[in-house]
């Protein structure tokens, strides 16, 4: 199996390197294109691991909280606060900052309802009922958005310019990319921090690796709990806002996103935090390099095979994950 | 033996009176819908809310599935979110075996209805269900090979990739290396139809063609009716047969059930097996009802809609299974049009059909939050769900 996936990825590496020599341009551009798909997959992807590492819960409405969070993003940028396409540089990064916040925090309150409502009842019964459980919870809140939003797309006016931010060649980045990676990145350090070196973040690590015992050495499990909801529906505000800076979304964006965003975190080791970066941005450049190159591309009508097939790949032949350590558990 | 014990004993294996009369009921009832159904339909009030003979075969359809579904789901405990995949495996099955699909091939076998010297393979229907059945098990053992080693939540994830996959493999499946095998978005139609031709017609009485009958839509309600029954009588006996309490004793405790020696990977593998059985019977079934196989059909809300019928009527009760299937379908088919339409009626501006799997969504988090065992739950799974189970993984490669 091990020389069989070896093969495989040879394969894709002459696959590139082809394409690299064919078309230079096009292949830096769509590198940049997937390295913002990436970091948008890979906060969504964070808030995967994030509640599986402490529930060992597949939480579906994850990628629903995401669409819903972006479709509040864009009622916020459009009506709240008016941003347009003319405003000046400090007044449009003002307005994205305040609409991170506002959106971040709306929807950290919205998962942990979620949770609340939905998750907490369950946690003694069988894994089953709570994973049947969000798939539910994925319905309702999609059609929380369809019913305030329902079936358009949405999308904000460019105040950030798609003209490019630096070129390399003739390779360029625009600006709207730009901003995805520039959030991305602090937002990361944040919450590497956060998990490693505050006190909450060690209850969570500690919740995660044995939920008895954390609490018999006084951790309030219940309010650790809540609080890694909260820093994933953070997350998921945080991708939602990305997302529409780049395209345009409607109610059900979050479902197919969502299961790109999982497989995304099971690819680099589901309950690794970095893991599911390096994932993320895995699947954001298979996908950017399907859709986007020329010589000899299955194209994006294959797209989804492709990307469910590496899941199942992946969960059949190494379940714990590109970064994941294999344990009991894990298989 | 003396007489007195034989008595005894007759008296003990005899099924008690209550047990029976209600299903035996409720088939009779069913058995004589189509002479009844005009009659209610034209009652006040309760009329508009009566299901068409139409509509009646796609809820047992759906119901048929949602019963295929509960052997993986309800029996064995495997959490399948692409059951999807299976209906469009049996109905693409009949769209190949009974159309005009393959027309560099011409090949007729039992057809009726259709012009002999046409082209494309055309087998007869009830030939083409018993193939999509087998072909759809088969699928259903690929997809349960290598992922049934894996935990329920994960197995979940796999099945919905599944799932996901094939609707979209038929969907660019016209141009296989040049090679037109599912007719991309148009989807394969016209398929044929159901029916016993000429010979058995004159002979016992039985119907031509189904198409091209006068009652077209009793004929197609009692053959649904018909494969309903013995979907639930197959469920039935194999839950009661030692494969069934293999699954049971396998759901409540994979570890004490691996101990009693119950091959695990093998009793998993034929309960996905099964389950894609009659999931394929009820798909080519209804491709043949429809005439078409259209990729639009099978998308992933078709497998969490299965899954909440299941959990509505009770996860591993086979009645409750066809109570939920038959309420749901009805909602689905046009129980909530015709709900919606009432409340426009009533003034009030609200559609249900628009919020349709919000609503089952909600149905589901409901259910699995207050009442788990379903309207008619199962008293097994009852305990199961209210007291918890040892619920931790077996360790992987013993299980192999």
């Amino acid at each position: 199996v091990s020389a069989l996936g070896l093969a495989l990825v040879a394969l894709i590496v002459v696959w590139l390197v082809v394409n690299l020599f064919k078309t230079p341009t096009l292949f830096g551009n769509v590198f940049f294109i997937g390295l913002a798909t990436g970091a948008v997959y890979g906060l969504v992807a964070l808030g995967y691991t994030l509640v599986y590492g402490i529930l060992q819960l597949i939480n579906f409405a994850h990628g629903d909280v995401f669409a819903l969070s972006g479709l509040v993003a864009s009622s916020f940028i459009i009506s709240a606060i008016g941003l347009d396409t003319d405003d000046s540089v400090l007044v449009v990064i003002g307005g994205i900052f305040l609409t991170l916040i506002v959106v971040m925090a709306l929807f950290s309150l919205v998962n942990v309802t979620i949770e609340l409502v939905a998750y907490r009842r369950l946690r003694h019964a069988p894994r089953l009922a709570a994973l049947i459980t969000a798939v539910g919870m994925s319905f309702i809140v999609q059609n929380v958005g369809l019913g305030i939003y329902d079936v358009d797309f949405r999308s904000v006016p460019a105040f950030i310019p798609r003209t490019e931010a630096f070129s390399i060649g003739d390779v360029s980045l625009a600006w709207n990319k730009l901003v995805v990676i520039l959030i991305t990145i602090p937002v990361l350090a944040l919450l590497t921090w956060f998990v490693t070196s505050t006190r909450q973040g060690k209850a969570m690590r500690a919740v995660a690796q044995d939920r008895d015992a954390s609490a018999m050495m006084g951790i309030n499990v219940n309010r650790t709990i809540s609080v890694t909801f909260a820093l994933a529906g953070a997350l998921a505000g945080a991708a939602g806002i990305l997302y529409l800076l780049q395209f345009n979304m409607r109610y059900d964006t979050g479902f197919e996103l969502g299961l790109i965003a999982f497989t995304a975190a099971v690819l680099g080791g589901i309950g690794n935090l970095s893991g599911a970066v390096l994932g993320a941005l895995l699947i954001g450049f298979i996908q950017a390099f399907n859709e986007g190159l020329t010589w000899y591309t299955p194209g994006s009508d294959w797209t989804r095979t492709i990307v469910f097939g590496i899941l199942i790949s992946i969960l059949v032949f190494r379940p714990e994950g590109l970064l994941g350590e294999r344990t009991p558990e894990g298989g | 033996m003396n007489g007195r014990a034989l008595i005894d004993r007759v008296r003990e294996n005899a099924l008690d009176w209550r047990t029976w009369i209600l299903p035996i009921g409720v088939i009779v009832l069913a058995v004589f819908y189509p002479s009844y159904v005009e009659t209610i339909q034209d009652s006040p009030v309760i009329g508009d809310f009566i299901p068409g003979l139409g509509s009646m075969v796609v809820m047992i359809v759906f119901t048929m599935m949602a019963v295929g579904l509960n052997i993986v789901v309800g029996y064995a405990g495997l959490l399948d979110l692409g059951y999807v995949a299976f209906y469009a495996a049996g109905a693409y099955m009949a769209a190949w075996l009974a159309s005009q699909q393959f027309e560099q091939w011409t090949f007729h076998f039992g057809s009726t209805g259709i012009s002999p010297t046409l082209s494309g393979i055309h087998l007869s229907i009830w030939i083409v269900l018993i193939l999509a059945g087998l072909f759809t098990m088969i699928v259903g053992v690929a997809i349960g090979l290598p992922t049934l080693r894996l935990r329920g939540d994960y197995l979940a994830i796999v099945t919905l990739g599944f799932g996901e996959i094939i609707p979209q493999f038929v969907r660019n499946g016209d141009n296989i290396f040049g090679f037109d095998l599912t007719h991309g978005t148009f989807g394969i139609s016209p398929i044929d139809s159901p029916g016993f031709g000429k010979t058995l017609n004159d002979s016992v009485g039985l119907p031509v063609n189904y198409q091209q009958s006068f009652d077209r839509a009793q004929l197609f309600y009692i053959t649904a009716l018909l494969l309903l029954l013995f979907t639930v009588f197959c469920s039935v006996r194999l839950r009661d047969s030692r494969l069934g309490r293999a699954w049971i004793a396998i759901r409540e405790d994979e570890t004490a059930a691996a101990a009693m020696g119950i091959p695990l990977m093998r009793t998993k593998t034929w309960s996905y097996a099964l389950g894609a059985f009659f999931g394929g019977i009820a798909g080519a079934f209804y491709a043949s009802f429809k005439s078409g196989a259209f990729p639009a059909d099978f998308y992933f809300n078709i497998s969490i809609f299965l899954l909440c019928m299941v959990i509505l009527g009770g996860m591993g009760s086979v009645w409750g299974v066809i109570v939920g299937g038959m309420v749901l379908g009805y909602l689905n088919v046009e129980g909530l049009a015709t709900i919606g339409s009432e409340l426009q009626e009533a003034g009030i501006n609200f559609e249900p059909t628009k919020y349709q799997f919000g609503i089952y969504g909600a149905i589901i988090v409901i259910m699995m939050l207050f009442r788990p065992t379903g309207l008619i739950g199962e008293r097994r799974h009852k305990r199961e769900l209210e007291e918890g189970v040892h619920d931790e993984p077996f360790i992987e490669g013993a299980s192999r």
